[in-house]
């Protein structure tokens, strides 16, 4: 097996994610999708550091993970709160700057 | 001179056993109706990657990659899930007209791009492994690389760190903009809202003496159902029954003798 077959898993799971961020209107589940997103951005990042034979690519996957947690406590905040005024986790719902 | 990197078959298999599963995983993820059928699809996918991370000599990120995303972030979810609860925002229905055909084309022609270009890009070498690197313990080599080359990022994710925590407190905390409503004030509020529902209490759910569960709304005195008596998740998630078939009318009554 050719190694670059888990970067095309990778590319195959970031264009699934994306896709997602696009077509659902639940606010839970398109973060979910851009979660996904970024587990194939580091899925990229373990690969490439065995194929450069370095762990740099490990430390910035660790590095992605942080800010990803940090991502999802504060808009899990922000939907709860966009939940707590307009009762509805829904995207197309909020969208008062457009008017 | 590094070792080449050599893919034994027990990988190759494990890869080709598991990817299309993740695969199938992710895209069941924008297809199924619930977000809590999402959630636990992407957790697999989070767990098939975790297995791939150790299966590529990454045994500090494939724990790591357990305990904080199917641990700690996939809980935070259902968390949230659990507390905003369901409603309309999970149909599939389009409200933008062509978003999906467009959505999908350009993700069919974002990920060819990709692959394509995975396909025809070469780093102008051969694979090395990470044999070398691993050699003193995979946590031991990435400890030295983040407290010596990385220490500065380190400092700054933790920054980081405690900047989403506060901001989530501030976000979540809720300041009372007048006085909390004191129980005779509810009470003289209840009657003077007109509506015998608010003064007396709503009523019950289930047909007394046929079905009482919760989920048959109750009839009223003219035999229609009554909606107020269900709960409104039991109704968005359209499991009420209907309470017409616990009608007198509409029940079987014939009595058959045993002989």
């Amino acid at each position: 097996m050719n190694i670059n077959n888990y970067l095309y898993l990778s590319a195959i799971l970031f264009t699934i994610g994306a896709v997602g961020v696009v077509v659902r209107r639940n606010a839970i589940v398109v973060f979910m999708c851009v979660e996904l997103m970024l587990n194939a951005a580091n899925l990229t990042l373990v690969t490439f550091s065995r194929i450069n034979g370095t762990l740099d690519g490990q430390v910035v996957a660790f590095f992605t993970m942080v800010v990803a947690a940090c991502e999802v406590v504060v808009g899990l905040a922000i939907i709860v709160t966009i939940y707590r005024s307009r009762r509805s986790a829904s995207i197309d719902d909020a969208s008062l700057l457009k008017r | 001179m590094q070792p080449l990197l050599t893919i034994q078959s027990p990988e190759t298999a494990l890869f080709w056993f598991l990817a299309p599963l993740a695969v199938l995983a992710a895209l069941g993820m924008l297809l199924v109706k619930k977000a809590v059928h999402s959630a636990l699809l992407l957790a697999w996918v989070m767990i098939t990657l975790a297995i791939f991370y150790i299966a590529q000599d990454a045994l500090f990120l494939g724990i790591v990659q357990v305990i904080v995303y199917t641990g700690a972030v996939m809980m935070l979810f259902l968390f949230i899930l659990m507390l905003v609860g369901v409603d309309s925002s999970d149909s599939l229905t389009e409200t933008i007209t062509g978003l999906r055909p467009i959505a999908i084309t350009a993700a069919v022609g974002f990920g060819g791009l990709l692959v394509s270009l995975l396909g025809h890009a070469t780093l102008g070498r051969q694979a090395v492994g990470l044999e070398g690197a691993n050699a003193l313990g995979n946590v031991q080599g990435l400890a030295e690389l983040l407290f010596s080359k990385y220490v500065w990022p380190f400092e700054v994710v933790s920054a980081l760190l405690i900047t989403a925590a506060l901001g989530a407190m501030v976000l979540a905390h809720h300041q009372r903009t007048n006085a909390r409503p004191t129980q005779r004030e509810q009470a003289v509020n209840r009657f003077r809202s007109g509506s015998l529902a608010g003064a007396a209490g709503l009523p019950g759910p289930g047909v007394f003496a046929r079905h009482n569960a919760v989920d048959v709304p109750a009839l009223l005195p003219d035999g229609t159902p009554a909606p107020s008596s269900i709960s409104a998740t039991l109704k968005a998630r359209g499991d009420v029954i209907d309470s017409s078939q616990f009608q007198l009318d509409n029940v079987d009554t014939t009595v058959v003798e045993e002989k």
